[in-house]
């Protein structure tokens, strides 16, 4: 098992937090892993994005050049990564507020209304905690128990509100692709 | 602890500092280090007697190091490459006076003030010692962050023992990037107290120079200085073999450039394709007997850095006579992909092996 994915929106969107997590709990699963956030001059409300490779054996590089699994939380980084995703590869797109869809024949494409859904769930902020249920609905890449353990473990106890709205979220997110 | 924590690599640096007794840290934030800064300034004031300084330039910020380390304070400082040129008469004045300290580089693409993504520009600089003066600094280049922790602690083990500054040299890529990571068990520090200037009391005074005007002086002290560099390259070589027992070619790469030569094998020993790679951890002392090795199996070596060619001095130096030597690098802050190594090696693989090996 080896997979990268990229993780991309407006700085704000918990993008970086959605590579963090997936990172800590691929940890947590005993793989290998690696987190490369974009550093770097940016400004508030500019663009984030990181890429998270996980491996069962010891990883390179942790550059993606063509990633398995493609994240976009909004329209620029839609354009931005969409003819990175490697054939066949998946894309999780934020559908609450990216109109446009790619172009691309050779990928699939899963449009999640996180906001909408966060919004549902009284906290637009865990839109990327629905997009994370969706996304590992679909790549499995970790358990949602790892998964929930290893947000709790970087929330920390004091949070411990936000983690019932994130466990809402998580599960609202894997169930609507399940579904579908 | 030996729990497996997920941090970035100036994290890393940071926290193992701490671990290891480092209770000194001065430094002037510039990215792609600056994450390094932001822990110590947060976290070695948590420690009895921690120190953290945000001087007014990189300049001061290395002499407040000497000045820490010379009354005996585990003391480092950190930078990235247009700061740590700035850093460079500090560094001579360390190696002059004998007193231990770490400098951490973090690389970044130059010349000039460049840009901030990972480079590995500053090999020449970071390896022939850097400042003024007839001295060398040992130099560590760590490609995990697991390695970034463990080298850490070393660097200041290493420069306690032979009284010198030590650099632990990374770039932008591995700084900003986390892995998993274990810390662990410093030893404990063995520096006598005499090399520490605490005062005379009422005992004869003390004190560390650099400054010795009678060339004979100086000259007996270059001639010190020059016995313990031997005993270094004697005794400190570090590197790592990867796949080079059958090797046809053998990649020559550290830090960063050597996990993409790493992705490069893995993708070319299922074409049958015999490549290996010899991964220098010390830059200074440079495994160069260890390199020399390799030749009496492997007669082609591929030079790879990310920089226009800096390490393939010593590269020739431990190889020029025994076997052929070819260079491939990308300067400027361009990390290049594995893929693109890979098509590279396949050439010269080809090339060097002959068409009847094909396939």
């Amino acid at each position: 098992m080896s997979s990268k994915t990229i993780f991309s929106g407006f700085g704000g969107q918990g993008v970086l937090m959605m590579g963090y997590s997936l990172a800590h709990s691929a940890m947590s699963t005993g793989y290998h892993t690696t987190y490369l956030p974009s550093y770097g001059a940016e400004m508030r409300g500019g663009t984030a994005n990181c890429t998270i490779a996980i491996a069962e054996e010891e990883i390179a590089s942790p550059i993606s050049s063509e990633p398995d699994y493609l994240v976009v939380m909004n329209t620029p980084s839609l354009y931005s990564f969409q003819n990175k995703l490697t054939s066949g590869g998946l894309m999780f797109l934020n559908a609450s507020i990216i109109d446009a869809r790619p172009s691309r024949q050779d990928i699939e494409v899963y449009a999640v209304p996180c906001g909408e859904i966060a919004e549902g769930l009284g906290d637009i902020r865990a839109a990327n905690i629905v997009m994370m249920g969706a996304f590992l609905r679909k790549t499995a890449l970790v358990t949602l128990d790892t998964y929930l353990k290893s947000l709790e473990t970087i929330m920390g106890s004091k949070k411990r509100k936000a983690m019932e709205t994130n466990t809402k979220a998580l599960a609202a997110g894997y169930e609507l692709l399940k579904t579908s | 602890m030996t729990e497996k924590v997920l941090m970035s690599g100036n994290h890393i640096i940071g926290e193992a500092a701490i671990r290891a007794g480092c209770r000194f840290y001065a430094g002037y934030p510039i990215t792609p280090q600056n994450e390094l800064c932001e822990y110590m300034s947060e976290h070695i004031r948590e420690q009895e007697g921690g120190v953290f300084i945000q001087s007014e330039s990189e300049i001061a910020a290395v002499n407040m190091v000497e000045g820490a380390a010379s009354t005996g304070a585990r003391a480092m400082t950190s930078s990235s490459s247009p700061g740590i040129s700035l850093k460079q008469e500090g560094i001579s004045f360390l190696a002059a006076c004998e007193i231990p300290a770490l400098i951490v580089n973090i690389m970044r693409g130059g010349p000039g003030l460049g840009n901030i993504r990972p480079s590995q520009g500053d090999y020449f600089q970071a390896t022939r010692g850097g400042g003024h003066g007839d001295y060398r600094t040992i130099v560590l280049a760590p490609a995990t962050c697991q390695e970034m922790a463990d080298l850490t602690m070393d660097a200041f083990d290493l420069a306690d023992r032979y009284r010198t500054p030590v650099m632990l040299l990374a770039d932008g890529m591995m700084g900003q990037m986390m892995e998993p990571v274990v810390f662990k068990e410093p030893k404990p520090r063995d520096y006598p107290d005499m090399f520490m200037l605490r005062g005379a009391g009422g005992g004869k005074s003390h004190f560390i120079r650099g400054l010795l005007l009678d060339q004979l002086e100086e000259e007996e002290h270059n001639w010190k200085l020059a016995r313990k560099y031997a005993i270094i390259e004697q005794r400190e070589t570090r590197c790592e073999y990867f796949q080079t027992e059958d090797a046809d070619v053998v990649i020559v790469a550290y830090g960063t450039s050597a996990r993409v030569a790493k992705g490069a094998i893995k993708r070319l020993r299922p074409m049958g394709m015999k490549v290996g790679l010899f991964r220098p951890i010390t830059l200074w002392p440079f495994p160069m007997n260890e390199l020399r090795k390799l030749s009496e199996k492997t007669k082609y070596f591929l030079d790879f850095e990310m920089s226009l060619g800096q390490m393939i001095d010593d590269v020739r130096l431990a190889l020029q006579g025994y076997a052929d030597i070819g260079f491939f690098g990308r300067p400027g802050g361009v990390v290049p992909t594995p893929v693109e190594l890979a098509n590279i090696i396949e050439q010269r693989y080809f090339k060097n092996n002959g068409p009847e090996k094909r396939g």
